[in-house]
């Protein structure tokens, strides 16, 4: 049996349960120091005066930076930065002007010889504003708003106007708002960084970071370092779901304090500070228009989004799966985006299509209601296979068997059409659906393979594993195309001097990085049969490489399996220690997610793997079932069991893979039932300041969910043909919980979270 | 967290007279809410004086009275585990399970719980505005988001609530408290008059005077053990504080009420005993009904803030729901 | 630019068994494999606090600041960072260790408290290379994700079934008012009891069946299941490999 797709354990899991696997903040430093940041207390507004002598008098204290003494660093030029591969999840640099834009902002940062007289010291340091008063209303600032006009290089505003006349003639159709709050990431690991000056042109960085290419070249920026001078490590982090997938400011923060007090500094920020300094889900209001014959046949749609933004170009996309499902002939899809005193606006799990499905995929329910058909069939009639924007056929499309088999394993057959029909004892029972659908991307990545003569192996990429299983899979990928056992392999990522990779986010890392490490094996298998067939000491000497197959470490010709060689005796006999190979494997579609250049050897790709961008749209489907208790009395809401399709491509690790939908689907059951973030309109701060008050789902908020995958490679997003399945379980989970809520009380919620409070 | 001075003692009388002595000493207990808030600067003591190792831990009968005395220093898990405790009062075990984690119950004592601070987000950030924290500031949550807050007995001056869940039912069971005096003599306190409504001083939760040390709870025999129930409703479904929350309790003649305990957390500055309820019930035969009536008596003298008027709705249905599962061993 | 440095103190670590004199404002750190001389009654907070105490099973003297948590002591002072800091407030869970064999917080635990006490952290529970049963079912149910909850969610999962042991009860329990004796627990049981451990990698599903296996002493088998026909081989060569 190959190893790929097995379900084996993580390789990394050891380390993990053993408490071995260190995180960014525990890298501790001979004569490390500690930093704190300071906050502002108001939501816009300038500096008027800073009074650090407490702070300074204070015990432990080496120094306190404000704007008013911090270094002045090379001023941000976002175009500049970005073809230096940098991004920021602000465009804020701190402590280079007095501008206040958000409460809680970094206006200072304390160093001192422990991290409690810092965090205290911190607390002394007096600050007056000019305050001025802060935009925080969404609804009144989005009237002030602005359309943007592109949206990742493609127009945002699409048929805008157009489908008015068409929804007035439509004989079935709704027009109804829809309503997701702000909602903070919160992985588990504070952000943190250790931050080690060597000299003054060189840098070491322990980060938690899904991208150690992208912190290494903001960080080389804005000290004027070259890039090869900074290291950036990130061997295990904590989860980030989106809020480490830009660098935020305390990562200059951290840099800029070991500078200034030249020993090495370590800052790990509050989990309060991870409600305001290191972005968010911007609140949405959307409204969803459709319009269909009385057969079902969808003829219009229109989706007009609104949400906040600052400091960014960012905007949450919850048009997006809008542009990708049902085969309606007009879809107008619009945005309106506010300006608000709040840091950033930023991709959490499942961007756009996360809240943006919310409204579709209840919208969908509700006109099912309107037709009296069933929600499946009602998508399955309105099925499409083709793009409905570029026209183009999905590379690999699955969906009807998504809803098929998803229906059969859930039971759908049992559901009452009507609401309020099943009852168990005070429980009001219901079934909800929903389709899922998430972009398939792919960037260039690369990876190094080393084989030593001792047999065993090296992978490495600059990529990481945010608990997702790169680990895992890379070494099983390597395992199949060396055949060497997984037990030989050593993978080696999360650090920004191996071959660089793309940020691990967008559900991209599958499949941008194991076709690296694939064509690397490639690479090295074939120099190393190379090595046998012209050694003349080799059984294989002079065999036809097409004949020669591979297996245990060892070449093997197809016909007479008597001639073998092994790697190990191929190495020794050649006076090789290793043998070492590197690619960059290009997507066909040459996405600019990928880090810059080719570091290594391209990966050779065949031209009609080239020509697919063109020929195909990539995206991911699936089909989420949830069935719901409800205590009607008391506004409580139980998932009761959740089960979730996914036609993702080939899955590389049944175990992981399906880890990862679980999770997904847990995420997004948080966001359904509980997760909001609150500003108070007078001062701008969040109200929900940490995990007491921002509720994410505990044990027993969590039903068992039953993960199913269609399992069918996606020919033409890579060799390998898995596309990443990080994000597509969170997309459709809310509408299903809420159309099951429906289903069990008549009562439609269009505003999440689905909180005791809505269902009384 | 400022530095502070950190004293141990051996016995109640060195610790009440060490935090007599400093205005700004404070006892330390299992801390579980207190290192938060220090944490948060919100509490500023210059001295902590560890009591942990006082002999206060023991839950025994006490001879003249019958009453169960609870040691103030008996972790909270301690308590609702013991025998006596979930034999005779449920209802406590049920509300201390219903609150916190399993790890900070192993941590949190008695004592402490009933001296939790509000969990009110204006009183935890010292940014804002708040006369619990500092008097005179205002009160952020009047207008602010005050979704979890009071709808019982509020002031202008502050509207938050009390969050613990033990003392709600501890209210209902009419427990007194053991207090030792800055003196050394010993005193005690109703349960309904140890938490206090905020008026105009919300800086103080409780009389508790300088310096006073609870030593024990004591709970009175009572005749409710077979119906009672602890009922909690929240945002998510365990490890979070109540939006509201009722302990029922019902003693039985037949099948008329003989008396009822009804008190709620999560709509006051105190545990909110229904009195309204209890009386209307008195007497009444244990129906739906009656129960539906109870409630509606009780939640009409309720004044709801911006955000949280969807507690009056809900303070009547689980008042009722709560009453129906004490009478139904905890069924619905 | 003006830059003020300014060094009050320094905070170097001092290595085992050595004992630095106080000067002044200076603050005593220490890990001492040694017994302590008797612990001061009171300390003022410039001179910190002894402790003596033993993490999974070695004893360890520190003088620091009253204010220094548990956690932090561990992670920032004895070297242990297995233990985490997911929020620093009670919150999450991620930083639970066992303390006298309970499961408690160590961020809101201060150091100055421990004294005597016997603390067991992620660290100290496989014996050597033998993993804790509880650890090695983590491993086979995928009981994480990120790993970072995984310590906290570990040593909470070896009480919790401690706790069933001793008989003791959960809010979701029907009977509170049975015999206390060890109890069996079920999925809602085991799901209440671990709710003050979050896991943001969504790995409920798996921890509850890894805490299952370990209550329950029953190998269970993880089913895997593909809709259709499933597509795994990459390789024609591999072919072989099968046989």
């Amino acid at each position: 049996m190959t190893e790929t797709g097995k379900p084996i354990d993580r390789v990394d899991g050891r380390l993990k349960v053993t408490g071995a696997a260190k995180y960014a903040a525990e890298y501790n430093q001979p004569q490390m120091a500690y930093a704190f940041p300071v906050r502002s207390t108001i939501a816009n507004g300038t500096i008027a005066s800073v009074d650090t002598n407490a702070a300074l008098q204070s015990p432990g204290v080496l120094m306190v930076l404000t704007h008013e003494n911090a270094p002045r660093l090379k001023a941000l030029d976002p175009q500049e930065l970005s073809q230096a591969g940098g991004r920021l999840g602000e465009n804020l640099v701190p402590l280079q002007d007095g501008r206040v834009h958000y409460f809680g902002q970094f206006i200072g940062v304390v160093v001192a010889e422990t991290y409690e007289q810092a965090r205290h010291a911190a607390g002394l340091v007096r600050v007056a504003y000019a305050e001025e008063k802060p935009a925080i209303d969404f609804e009144t600032e989005l009237l002030k708003g602005f359309r943007p006009e592109t949206a990742q290089g493609q127009p945002a505003q699409l048929n805008t106007g157009q489908a008015a006349p068409l929804l007035a003639a439509a004989p079935v159709k709704i027009e109804r708002t829809y309503t997701t709050p702000t909602e903070n990431h919160h992985p588990m690991e504070l952000h943190s960084t250790i931050a080690i000056w060597e000299g003054a042109n060189k840098l070491i960085v322990h980060e938690s970071t899904q991208s150690v290419m992208t912190v290494r070249a903001v960080v080389a920026y804005f000290f004027s370092l070259k890039p090869e001078n900074v290291r950036v490590l990130a061997p295990y982090i904590g989860g980030g779901f989106g809020s480490k997938g830009n660098p935020w400011t305390n990562i200059v923060l951290a840099v800029m304090a070991g500078q200034a007090v030249n020993r090495p500094v370590k800052l790990v920020i509050t989990r309060h500070m991870m409600q305001t300094n290191v972005g968010r889900r911007s609140e949405t209001k959307q409204q969803v228009a459709l319009g269909a014959g009385s057969d079902g046949k969808l003829a219009v749609m229109r989706h007009h989004n609104n949400s906040y933004s600052n400091l960014t170009q960012y905007f949450e996309r919850s048009g997006s799966p809008t542009e990708v499902l049902y085969s309606a002939p007009l879809r107008e899809i619009t945005y309106q985006v506010a300006r608000l005193n709040i840091g950033a606006s930023t991709f959490v799990r499942a961007p756009g299509d996360a809240p943006g499905s919310f409204a579709l995929e209840s919208a969908m329910d509700e006109l099912a209601y309107e037709l009296k058909i069933d929600p499946v069939e009602f998508r399955v009639i309105n099925h499409t296979t083709t793009d409905p924007l570029s026209k183009l056929p999905y590379s690999s499309e699955h969906l009807i068997e998504c809803y098929r088999t998803g229906a059969e394993k859930f039971g759908w057959a049992r559901r009452k059409q009507q609401p309020r029909q099943t009852r168990d004892g005070r429980y009001l029972v219901g079934y909800g659906t929903a389709a899922a659908t998430y972009p398939a991307s792919r960037a260039s990545a690369s990876a190094r393979v080393r084989l030593a003569a001792d047999g065993r192996v090296i992978v490495q990429s600059a990529t990481l594993d945010l608990g997702t299983g790169t680990y895992t899979i890379m070494a099983q990928t390597a395992a199949d195309a060396l055949g060497v056992s997984v037990e030989r392999i050593a993978v080696e990522i999360g650090d920004s001097d191996l071959p660089p990779a793309p940020v691990s986010a967008r559900s991209i890392t599958t499949a941008s990085v194991l076709p690296a490490v694939l064509a690397a094996c490639e690479m090295l298998r074939k120099d190393l049969m190379q090595l046998a067939t012209a050694d003349a000491k080799s059984k294989l000497n002079g065999v036809n490489p097409a004949e020669i197959i591979f297996s245990d470490a060892k070449f093997f010709a197809r016909s007479d399996r008597s001639k073998s060689d092994s790697y190990s005796d191929i190495l020794r006999r050649n006076n090789k220690t290793a043998l070492e190979a590197c690619t960059t494997a290009m997507p066909a579609s040459g996405s600019g997610l990928g880090a810059p250049g080719a570091s290594c050897i391209l990966a050779p790709t065949d031209s009609e793997e080239n020509s697919d961008a063109q020929k195909y749209s990539f995206h991911s489907f699936g089909a989420q079932f949830a069935e719901v208790r409800v205590d009607e009395d008391l506004g409580l809401i139980r998932v009761k069991r959740f089960t979730t399709v996914h036609d993702v491509g080939r899955i590389m690790n049944e175990k992981t893979a399906r880890s990862q939908i679980i999770g997904s689907v847990t995420y997004a059951l948080g966001e359904t039932l509980m997760e909001e973030t609150l500003f108070d309109k007078r001062f701008g701060n969040p109200v929900t300041r940490t995990l007491a008050d921002y509720h994410v789902p505990v044990n027993l908020d969590v039903p068992p969910i039953d993960v199913h995958f269609i399992g069918k490679p996606d020919p033409h997003i890579s060799p390998i043909g898995a596309r990443g399945l990080g994000e597509i379980a969170s997309v459709g989970v809310a509408a299903a919980v809420a159309n099951a809520v429906f289903n069990a009380t008549g009562k439609r919620i269009r505003d999440l979270p689905i909180t005791p409070d809505k269902l009384l | 967290m400022r530095p502070f001075q950190y004293t141990k003692v051996n016995d109640a009388s060195a610790a009440v007279q060490a935090v007599s002595a400093n205005a700004n000493s404070q006892f330390l207990a299992g801390g579980t809410n207190l290192i938060d808030l220090m944490k948060e600067d919100v509490a500023c003591p210059v001295e902590l004086v560890d009591i942990t190792r006082l002999n206060l831990t023991q839950i025994s009968t006490v001879a003249e009275s019958g009453n169960l005395s609870i040691g103030a220093l008996a972790k909270n898990s301690d308590t609702a585990n013991h025998p006596v405790v979930r034999q005779n009062y449920p209802l406590l075990t049920q509300a201390i399970l219903a609150g916190a984690s399993g790890q900070i119950r192993n941590m949190a004592t008695n004592g402490g719980n009933l001296n939790q601070r509000t969990r009110c987000s204006y009183f935890y950030d010292t940014a804002m505005p708040c006369n619990k924290r500092e008097l005179g500031s205002g009160c952020g949550a009047l207008e602010g988001i005050n979704r979890y807050h009071a709808i019982f007995g509020w002031s202008e001056q502050c509207v938050a609530v009390y969050p613990s869940d033990m003392a709600i039912a501890l209210a209902a069971l009419d427990a007194i408290v053991q207090v030792q005096r800055a003196d050394g003599t010993q005193r005690t306190i109703a349960f309904a008059d140890y938490h206090r409504l905020p008026e105009n001083n919300p800086e103080k939760d409780n009389s508790l005077n300088p310096g006073e040390l609870i030593t024990a709870i004591e709970l009175p025999t009572n005749n409710f053990a077979d119906r009672s129930y602890y009922l909690k409703v929240r945002d998510r479904s365990s490890y979070a504080f109540a939006l509201v929350s009722v302990a029922a309790a019902l003693e039985m003649d037949g099948n008329q009420i003989q008396q009822a305990r009804v008190a709620m957390g999560g709509v006051a500055h105190k545990p909110w005993r229904a009195l309204e309820a209890e009386e209307f019930l008195t007497g009444k035969t244990a129906t739906a009904a009656n129960f539906q009536a109870a409630a509606e008596a009780e939640m009409r003298q309720a004044k709801p803030l911006e955000h949280n008027q969807f507690k009056v709705e809900l303070g009547k249905r689980i008042i009722a729901r709560a009453l129906m599962q004490a009478m139904n061993d905890g069924r619905a | 630019m003006r830059i003020r440095l300014r060094r009050r103190r320094f905070g170097q670590l001092l290595i085992v068994g050595t004992v630095m004199t106080t000067v002044g404002n200076w603050m005593k750190r220490s890990i001492a494999q040694t017994s302590s001389p008797a612990s001061p009654i009171s300390s003022s907070q410039s001179n910190g606090v002894n402790v003596a105490l033993s993490v999974n099973g070695t004893f360890h003297s520190l003088t620091l600041e009253p204010r220094v948590t548990l956690l932090d002591a561990l992670r920032e002072h004895i070297g242990l960072t297995g233990s985490k800091k997911g929020c620093d407030h009670g919150q999450c869970g991620a930083c639970t260790v066992l303390m006298d064999g309970r499961r408690v917080l160590s961020c809101l635990t201060l150091l100055a408290t421990c004294e005597g006490s016997d603390v067991t952290t992620i660290e100290g529970l496989a014996q050597g290379d033998d993993l804790h049963p509880m650890q090695a079912a983590f491993i086979k149910h995928d009981g994480f994700q990120c790993g970072y909850c995984t310590p906290g969610q570990i040593c909470s999962a070896i009480a919790v079934l401690n706790e069933a042991h001793n008989g003791e009860v959960s809010y979701v329990t029907t009977d509170v008012r049975q015999e206390p004796r060890s109890v069996q627990l079920s999925d809602d049981e085991i799901r209440e009891r671990m709710s003050g451990n979050i896991c943001r990698c969504g790995a409920y599903p798996n921890i509850v069946a890894a805490i299952r296996e370990v209550h329950t002493g029953e190998a269970e088998a993880q089913s895997w299941q593909f809709a259709g026909e499933t597509e795994t081989a990459m390789f024609d060569a591999l072919e072989m490999r099968t046989e």
